[in-house]
This record gives structure tokens, sequence and C-alpha cells, in this order.
């Protein structure tokens, strides 16, 4: 997967985390924050090997 | 061996049951995404449930074709658009189907009891040869966790019918949960590091270089390739049956536990609209509960009137979708989807 941006969302209460939008293959997509999603998954793959940095959330 | 005690061997051993088929679409009716193109790595595209994997290992299209065998009506066809004759030892391409793990606990894998398997399905290329295919268990993090059978493509642009047995798994259990219990795969192109070994047939096993046969066809070698599947089917037992064909209606509820497309095609729907100070929302119900909290993407440009910008789209619930966004003066605000405009929730494994 070709994750070229990935930022956290507070959603729109605004309070903690609750998904991170990436831009991948060109597309933009909204993840959830769970392990099982595979985009989640390979969200924590790629920062855990370091070649993706999350953004804060605006 | 009279037909009533045929049918109750059958029912003895698990098949004839109904519902049988551990592969969803099978007969490649449903098709949510269409026909993808430019595929150079892993994509779910064109018939659903099904996977294109690859590492350098060309450029392919992914499309539903009408092309099939008697009594089947659509296949999954793979077509070479730019080719790679020259597979490096680590590239490879394969077209799979991820099992649900708590679909498969019938087969009580783990147990000395482990039940069988028999993977039947009908291909057609114009690349003759031998293929391998794959079993890997979901849940056993290192050891024995493939097998590996062949099947051989004898004629050209001919469609053929292969039947792949599969010994049941004795050491590790699928665990009980909306995990991967099971990868099915179709091997189309191989580098040496999969292929240099000795494949034994139907053994489950852990080294890598055995996974696949030596003289593997390089799919990818020329344009002109293509490789077309259909009548998948995995079922319990050491024989093969007739396919079970499924009703569209039920085929597509399966899917979409795994990924769901929503394009208006009247030219008006989901509908969000108030008098609103801060933030206008509104949440969608997903057409059943799909496996876990979806991916979710925007498709088209929606019509909108006095927000910020197009909507917000996101869930964090295997039920529900959530659209909003923030209103950008006072007085009324809308959205919704005109034709062509959407939404893609995708929660496959």
């Amino acid at each position: 997967m070709n994750i070229t941006s990935a930022q956290y969302d507070t959603g729109p209460i605004g309070t903690n985390n609750m998904f991170v939008n990436i831009i991948i293959d060109g597309k933009a997509m909204a993840v959830p924050m769970q392990v099982g999603n595979r985009h989640y998954d390979e969200i924590l793959r790629q920062v855990a090997a370091g070649t993706l940095t999350i953004e804060d959330a605006d | 061996m009279s037909k009533a005690a045929q049918l109750a061997a059958l029912i003895g051993s698990g098949q004839a049951q109904g519902n049988q088929n551990i592969i969803f679409n099978g007969a490649m009716q449903v098709q949510q995404r269409g026909t993808v193109t430019g595929i150079t790595g892993t994509a779910y595209g064109s018939c659903d449930r099904f996977k294109l994997q690859m590492t350098n290992a060309g450029t392919w299209t992914a499309s539903q074709d009408a092309s099939a065998p008697s009594g089947f009506t659509t296949s999954n066809k793979l077509d070479c658009t730019t080719a790679d004759a020259s597979l490096a030892a680590a590239d490879f391409m394969f077209y799979a189907q991820h099992v649900e793990a708590q679909n498969l606990q019938n087969l009580k894998w783990g147990t000395s009891s482990a039940k069988s398997l028999t993977l039947s399905f009908w291909v057609k290329s114009n690349k003759t040869g031998v293929y391998s295919t794959e079993i890997q268990h979901g849940d056993m993090g290192s050891g024995n966790y493939w097998n590996n059978n062949t099947y051989t493509i004898s004629s050209a642009n001919t469609w053929e019918y292969k039947t792949i047995p599969i010994t049941g798994e004795t050491s590790t259990a699928i665990n009980n949960d909306n995990g991967i219990g099971l990868y099915v795969r179709w091997w189309l192109a191989s580098g040496t590091d999969y292929s240099s070994g000795t494949q034994a047939a139907n053994t489950w096993q852990g080294t890598a270089a055995n996974r696949v046969k030596n003289g593997q066809v390089n799919l990818a070698d020329n344009t002109s390739n293509e490789w077309l599947i259909t009548g998948v089917q995995l079922e319990v037992g050491d024989v093969a049956t007739p396919f079970e064909h499924v009703d569209f209606g039920t085929t597509l509820a399966k899917c979409q536990r795994y990924f769901t497309t929503y394009m208006d095609v009247g030219g008006f729907s989901m509908y969000a609209d108030g008098y609103i100070t801060a933030t206008l929302a509104n949440t969608f119900a997903l057409p059943c509960t799909m496996r876990i909290s979806p991916t979710v993407a925007l498709v088209g440009t929606w019509a909108i009137s006095n927000l910020t910008g197009q909507p917000t789209i996101n869930s964090n619930n295997p039920n529900i979708i959530n659209i909003y966004q923030d209103v950008s003066g006072s007085g009324r605000a809308y959205l919704y989807a005109a034709t062509g405009d959407g939404f893609t929730a995708d929660a496959e494994l």
C-alpha cells in the first residue's frame, strides 16, 4: 500500500483521535483506529518500520 | 451403494448440506468495484472478495468477463498490460481470497479430527503449463503453514476443470474470530525465492522456496497473456462436488460484509438539511454488519450548500457511516449525493 500522507482526525466531537485520514494510491480515505482493519494494520506496520509518520489532528 | 446410502455418506462427511462452498462469489457474479486497471501491487479489483497481489510482476487489469464454461455466465479475467519477462528472485504474483476465521470452525483444524478440503475451479489461459496453488494457515505465526499443489493448463484458450486436495492441518487451530483463517492462492508468477526448492504436493511445510513448483509459468512474461477463472469452490471432504450455485442477492450480501459501495443513480440521495449554526451531520446505515469498522472514502463531488467544503465521511462502527461538515455561514445548509456520487466502505481481510 502506497500511503503518501496520514493525519489523525478527532471526528465531529473533537476530543480524542478516532480516525487516520490517509492518501493511499492517490485516494483519500478515513481509516478507523481498529486493529484488524487492514488499512490501520498497514499504517501501524509502516509507522513501526519508520516509513510513515502520522501528523497531529488539526 | 444405494442412492440413499450415498447421500447419507455425504451428509456424514460434512458435504452435500448446502452452503458448502467456503469461497464467496466463486461464480464471479458480484463485481462492486468494476474493472480495475494499472494494478502493480496489492489490489482488490473486479470480482468481489478476490484480490491480486504482486511485487514487480508487470501491470495488470482485472475485469469481470463474459467468457465462462457451461453452466456459468461470468469469470474473473486478469490481463497483462505491461510485461516482466525476467523476474528477480523475490518477485511474485498470485490471485487470492482470504477466508474469515470464524467461518472455518467446522474444519476442526488443530485437532486429530481435522477435516480435509477440496478446491475446485475452472481456468482458462493462453499460457499453457504448470501452475501452483496454495493454502496458508491464517493463525500459525510460524512453522508448517503452507500447503501447495499444482495444476496444468494443457490447452490454450480452453476452459479446463481442476481439483486440488488439501489435507487437514492438525497442529494449530484456526482462531474463532473475524481475522484471516485461510489464505487461498493461485500462483501466477514466481521468482526463485519461492520456487528454488522442491515442492511436495499436499504437504504442510514451512520453507518458502518449496511453495512453488519448479517450472511455474510466468504469466507476466508477455502482454498477450491473460488468465481467467470461475466456478471456484472450496469444500470439506476429499471429493469435489458440483459447484454450488447461489442466488445473486445472497452472494452480494455475503460480499457486502467485506466491501460495499453506494452510488446515487437518481440524482438525489443521502440527503441532510437544516438551519445549523455549527456542523451539519447525519448517519447512514450500511446494508449489513461489516466484518469490522470500515475504511471509508467519498466518491464524486457531492452537492453542498453553505458548507465549508465537501462532506467528511468516516466510520467507527461496522453498521454505520458518518457524514458531516461545518457550516460556512448562517442560514440553511444541505448536502446530498447526486448521480455518480457516493462512498465506498472497505472491511476486507
